[in-house]
């Protein structure tokens, strides 16, 4: 039997501090009242040390980059070998509009698109359909057709970018869209590389542009990343997006832990549906929010790919090491964006992207200043992408990899950032997965939670927004916007009779019905949905074919 | 006196529903009654729904830029129904110049981002005219 000890364990470095320099001076001059705590509520300390990171292996945890678990990055070189991909999310009016904003963004050092749609398109209706008033060309472009699509990247040779397409409920049809632009084009669908977001579960989550229940539209996502390992290798299927679900007011945890289990399940019904994992996963991306708590933000990434590194090869026995990288873009928090005294989203915005680079991100979009009032004019677009290459090019950040690793502050908000997210993981796989937990409205509830406790804190000054709730400007000066008028929509109207006249409406009745029937079979809708898309179907009346077999999806309200 | 009835709605497609769902929880915890409609109301459903629930005050959230084609069915539609009494209340991202226009066609108020909850909730406790529980 071991002797116990009588002699007093041998006080820390830290302790010894806080006893012989900290409490003479708290007691000459005490410390603000704080709440010292994130964004999302998490207390921080006053002071981290290497008692923190005690539970810590180097080895195991950290690691070297371009090492299992990549926590710190996926490179071994990190930026000195690439930069991120400066990718400006951009899309209003018609499809001209935006195309000519396109070839702006690319003559201005912009290195790939990213196409933002209005929410007709968005919700797979036409822009004659009632709930479409007023929306067409709003908060995007508005594609219907092929010919919309053909419009859109007119001048812009897909073989040589690589584009990203925010679209979720409809990502088959407007996916297939693209594929189709590109043959035209004589591009190799072979050799084809960009991103659809395609992640519908954030949108039953918190973003809410769902159209058919939940397992249907799983089984659309499963049928791309079959018909993507087939015929489009480079294709990413799918960016797994926590960005939605922290804009709707989840905490920086609930944003890792609900956006990684996605992943999973993505994986999961991927492997249910008969696909090996090393044939899917590798082309599986994510896409997260770059808040404004500067620290806590970069612990979440490098949690989250450490994360994603050990569920790959543990739970799901993935060998492929392209299956255990986690790749992501990130954009900044436009929930962030103040429509009081502008300006300051520039600094805001900055300090998010320079957040992101830090944690490591593969691809960055940064917000406008005038976000928060309308879309971005032109010279907003640009500002915000100038802010990017100042930070790539000027601010030496890019010389070395990882350049927090390490530090005793950042390795403990990481580790704390694994071990919540797993706690989450043990609840949802309890619920049954998350299909089922968001059937039972657990990840929603938890949101909503923490959005209005954020509110709460924002309401009594414990959160202080510059400008909006603390050194307010009673006399700001008039700001000027992007100003979307009805222009757009009626040009999509009529071009929609048009186009309902001109092409022929015998193949495309015949094309719609054969998608049905396939749909009904459950097999791989893709290749009924390039046939409909080559007649010129409209994105309304595919949706519309598929509501008439799955039905829709409605969220039962509730606050 | 009968409790302030306030319908909350989000018409449109669009599906960021924050907003709406903070200020529904924040009337509510103010003692008001709330009715939060959901996602993808018509103006049409909205009126009915105000209808039914014998609302003194709608609240409608609109982030999309539709906010000109939506407020003017709605207050045609309370026109349409006899349901002048109901104040009707935007907030979202509107821009300065169709500011004017809304209150004009009767919005009574209009609360951008970054309004404090307790504003919109003193402005309905002092602009809905007290009214006597009908029994």
């Amino acid at each position: 039997m071991k002797p116990v000890s009588t002699e007093p364990a041998a006080e820390s470095a830290k302790a010894r501090w806080e006893r012989e320099v900290l409490e003479p001076t708290l007691t000459k001059s005490p410390e603000r009242t704080g709440p010292f705590t994130t964004i999302s509520g998490r207390p921080i300390d006053r002071l981290y040390t290497e008692d923190d990171i005690a539970a810590l292996n180097v080895d195991s945890d950290v690691a070297a980059p371009g090492e299992f678990p990549y926590t710190r990055g996926i490179h071994p070189t990190g930026y000195r070998g690439k930069l991120w991909t400066m990718r400006q999310f951009a899309g209003f009016g018609t499809p001209e509009e935006t195309n000519e904003r396109y070839k702006q963004l690319l003559a201005a050092g912009g290195t790939g698109l990213s196409v933002a749609f209005d929410l007709p398109t968005l919700m797979g209706r036409d822009p004659d359909h009632p709930l479409s008033l007023g929306e067409v060309g709003k908060c995007g472009v508005s594609i219907m057709s092929l010919a919309d699509m053909e419009r859109l990247f007119e001048g812009i040779t897909l073989a040589d970018i690589t584009t990203s397409m925010t679209i979720n409920s409809p990502a088959p049809m407007i996916f297939a869209m693209y594929l189709v632009v590109a043959e035209r084009q004589g591009a190799d669908w072979k050799k084809l590389s960009g991103t659809i977001q395609n992640d519908i579960l954030k949108e039953f989550i918190a973003q809410k542009e769902y159209i058919f229940p939940p397992r249907p539209s799983m089984k659309l996502i499963t049928d791309i990343f079959e018909f993507c390992a087939k015929d489009v290798p480079r294709w990413n299927t799918i960016s797994v997006s926590g960005y939605h679900i922290r804009e709707a007011g989840s905490t920086s945890l609930q944003e890792l832990a609900f956006t990684l289990r996605d992943g999973i399940e993505y994986v999961q019904w991927g492997i249910d549906a008969g696909l090996d994992v090393d044939d899917f996963v590798p082309r599986m991306s994510f896409f997260f929010n770059a808040h404004s708590d500067f620290f806590e933000e970069i612990a979440k990434y490098r949690a989250a790919r450490k994360i994603w590194a050990r569920v790959m090869r543990d739970r799901f026995g993935a060998k492929d090491e392209r299956s255990l990288k986690l790749r992501f873009h990130t954009q900044t928090a436009g929930v962030s964006l103040t429509a009081q005294q502008p300006y300051n989203n520039v600094v805001r915005t900055a300090l998010q992207a320079l957040s992101a680079v830090l944690g490591g991100t593969n691809s960055l979009h940064t917000n406008s200043l005038d976000e928060a009032l309308a879309l971005p004019t032109a010279a907003a677009a640009t500002l915000a992408l100038r802010t990017q290459q100042v930070i790539a090019h000027e601010s030496g950040v890019t010389n070395v990899v990882d350049p927090l690793g390490g530090s005793y502050f950042i390795e403990r908000l990481t580790l704390d950032m694994e071990e919540g997210a797993y706690k989450y993981f043990d609840v949802i796989d309890r619920m049954g997965g998350m299909v089922a937990a968001i059937e039972a409205g657990f990840p929603q509830r938890e949101i909503a939670e923490s959005s209005y406790r954020f509110q709460q804190a924002f309401e009594k000054k414990e959160k202080i927004m510059v400008g909006v709730n603390a050194y307010v400007d009673a006399n700001e000066p008039p700001f000027p916007i992007l100003y979307i008028d009805d222009q757009a929509s009626d040009q999509q109207l009529a071009r929609l009779a048009d186009l309902r006249k001109t092409r022929d409406n015998a193949t495309v009745s015949r094309t719609l019905d054969v998608l049905k029937d396939v749909a009904r079979a459950g097999e791989n809708t893709m290749y009924p949905l390039l046939d409909c898309v080559r007649a010129y179907a409209t994105v309304g009346e595919m949706c519309d074919a598929l509501r008439e077999v799955w039905g829709e999806y409605e969220e039962v309200p509730s606050i | 006196m009968r409790t302030i009835r306030v319908v909350i709605a989000k018409p449109g497609l669009d599906g960021h529903d924050r907003g709406a769902k903070v200020i529904a929880r924040a009337l509510r915890d103010a003692g008001m009654e709330v009715i939060y409609t959901g996602l993808r109301q018509t103006p049409e459903m909205i009126v009915a729904a105000a209808l039914q629930e014998d609302a003194d005050v709608i609240g409608l959230s609109i982030l999309s830029g539709a906010h000109m084609h939506i407020c003017p069915r709605v207050m045609e539609l309370l026109r349409e129904k006899g349901l002048t009494h109901v104040q009707v209340l935007v907030g979202g991202i509107i821009p300065d110049v169709d500011i004017e226009k809304l209150r004009t066609m009767g919005v009574t108020g209009i609360f951008l981002p970054g309004t404090p909850m307790q504003d919109i909730v003193n402005f309905i406790q002092t602009s809905v005219p007290a009214r006597a529980e009908v029994i």
